[in-house]
């Protein structure tokens, strides 16, 4: 992955890293820092500087006992192994699918989507979306991260491909078309309900979810 | 390149290669020689009580003892890999669902390693230690606590009294400064 363009903000990366980031967006980010070299290194650099001063930092004593206590656990088995990436999806959306491969709800016009979390602070969905259909135009309440998994899509903040993240402040109207070739699948967290102005009316939204 | 903080760094990357590779006790037992108390002390400032910080500071050291295998020193020096468990650890302790990680990088065995690479990543630790310690001290602070304490900026800026945007730009500073002096780092 060297022609990733749309990253991930210092705040961003630093609310996720202190683990004040809601559960949507934590996902989005630890999916592209699965994907991006760059903001992995962003990401690990940091965890360098908490290393060195960690080995700089001043040390408090331990009971006595805790070393030994410490060695005798050695022996206990280790805890089962992450799911890993499959496909077009990396290991953090592997697990929000439990390891399944997604389960599509038709939104109309070819559009599918999988709700994979929501709650009041976010939801977190992947969308499907055929080659050259526009996404309806939506207005946002708050922040919305949009991870590429597979294809392309366009908006008015430019093109976005497998690895880009769109990320969407405030009262930005945009509509994304997806690009020609693969269908785009996306991964979407916001932590308010979308707007959609067009493909359904405003009563039906907390029906479908989206 | 005397100071005895960078030179700990790299015999506690060989410390963590050994137990990764030969399950060495007692390299492990070195490893919590030195990180237990300071993780504890970590994690006393961070505000645990006194027998709690023992017991994740135990989570900790027995997560490097069973994710050893992961350790990949072409990416990464021990402390810096520790203290990611670490912060890690912390921050599921008081959030609902386990944070989202990201995926861990391909098996080692499947990788044949460079040694120049591994050189240059620890020789990077050791540099990084001793910019940190050429730093303003304003600087030093800041970062440390954005990125040791792992402090909000507007905590930061409470406990300060300082303006959130000074914070903002003393963390800036230090972290550009950090990236003149080590040109291949990426903060
Ligand atoms: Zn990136």
């Amino acid at each position: 992955m060297t022609d990733i363009q749309h990253h991930i903000s210092d705040d961003i990366l630093d609310d996720y890293r202190r683990g004040t980031l809601p559960h949507a967006f934590s996902v989005v980010v630890a999916a592209h820092l699965s994907l991006c070299d760059e903001c992995r290194a962003r990401h690990e650099t940091r965890d360098m500087i908490g290393g060195a001063l960690l080995v700089g930092a001043e040390a408090a004593a331990l009971s006595t006992g805790a070393r030994a206590r410490m060695m005798a656990a050695l022996d206990t088995p280790a805890p089962a192994p992450a799911p890993r990436g499959s496909g077009v999806f990396p290991a953090p959306v592997m697990a929000e699918l439990r390891g399944r491969p997604p389960r599509w709800r038709m939104l109309g016009g070819g559009i599918r989507q999988q709700i994979l979390s929501a709650d009041r602070s976010g939801s977190l969905r992947l969308l499907y979306i055929p080659p050259g259909r526009a996404v309806p135009e939506h207005g946002h309440r708050g922040l919305e991260l949009t991870l590429v998994l597979q294809g392309s899509f366009a908006d008015s903040e430019g093109a976005f491909h497998r690895g880009d993240v769109e990320t969407a402040h405030d009262e930005i109207d945009h509509q994304p078309v997806a690009g020609p070739g693969a269908p785009c699948i996306c991964l979407a967290a916001t932590d308010a309900p979308l707007r959609f102005h067009a493909m359904l009316p405003s009563l039906l939204q907390p029906i479908f979810r989206i | 390149m005397t100071n005895p903080v960078t030179k700990e760094i790299s015999a506690l990357s060989r410390d963590l290669i050994a137990v990764r590779d030969r399950r060495d006790r007692e390299a492990f037992g070195r490893l919590f020689d030195h990180f237990a108390p300071r993780l504890k002390a970590m994690l006393l400032r961070g505000g645990l009580r006194d027998g709690s910080a023992e017991d994740v500071v135990q989570d900790v050291m027995l997560a490097v003892w069973h994710k050893a295998a992961q350790f990949d020193p072409h990416r990464a020096d021990a402390a810096g890999w520790i203290y990611a468990i670490a912060r890690n650890r912390r921050i599921d302790l008081a959030r609902r669902k386990p944070l989202s990680q990201p995926e861990e990088m391909p098996d080692l065995p499947s990788l044949e390693p460079d040694a120049g690479q591994v050189l240059s990543l620890q020789q990077e630790a050791r540099e990084l230690a001793a910019a940190l310690s050429r730093l303003a001290p304003e600087q030093a602070d800041a970062l440390r606590a954005a990125y040791f304490d792992d402090l909000p900026q507007s905590r930061i800026s409470e406990m300060t009294g300082l303006p959130l945007g000074t914070i903002k730009s003393r963390i800036r500073l230090g972290l550009d400064r950090l990236r003149h002096e080590l040109r291949s780092i990426a903060p």
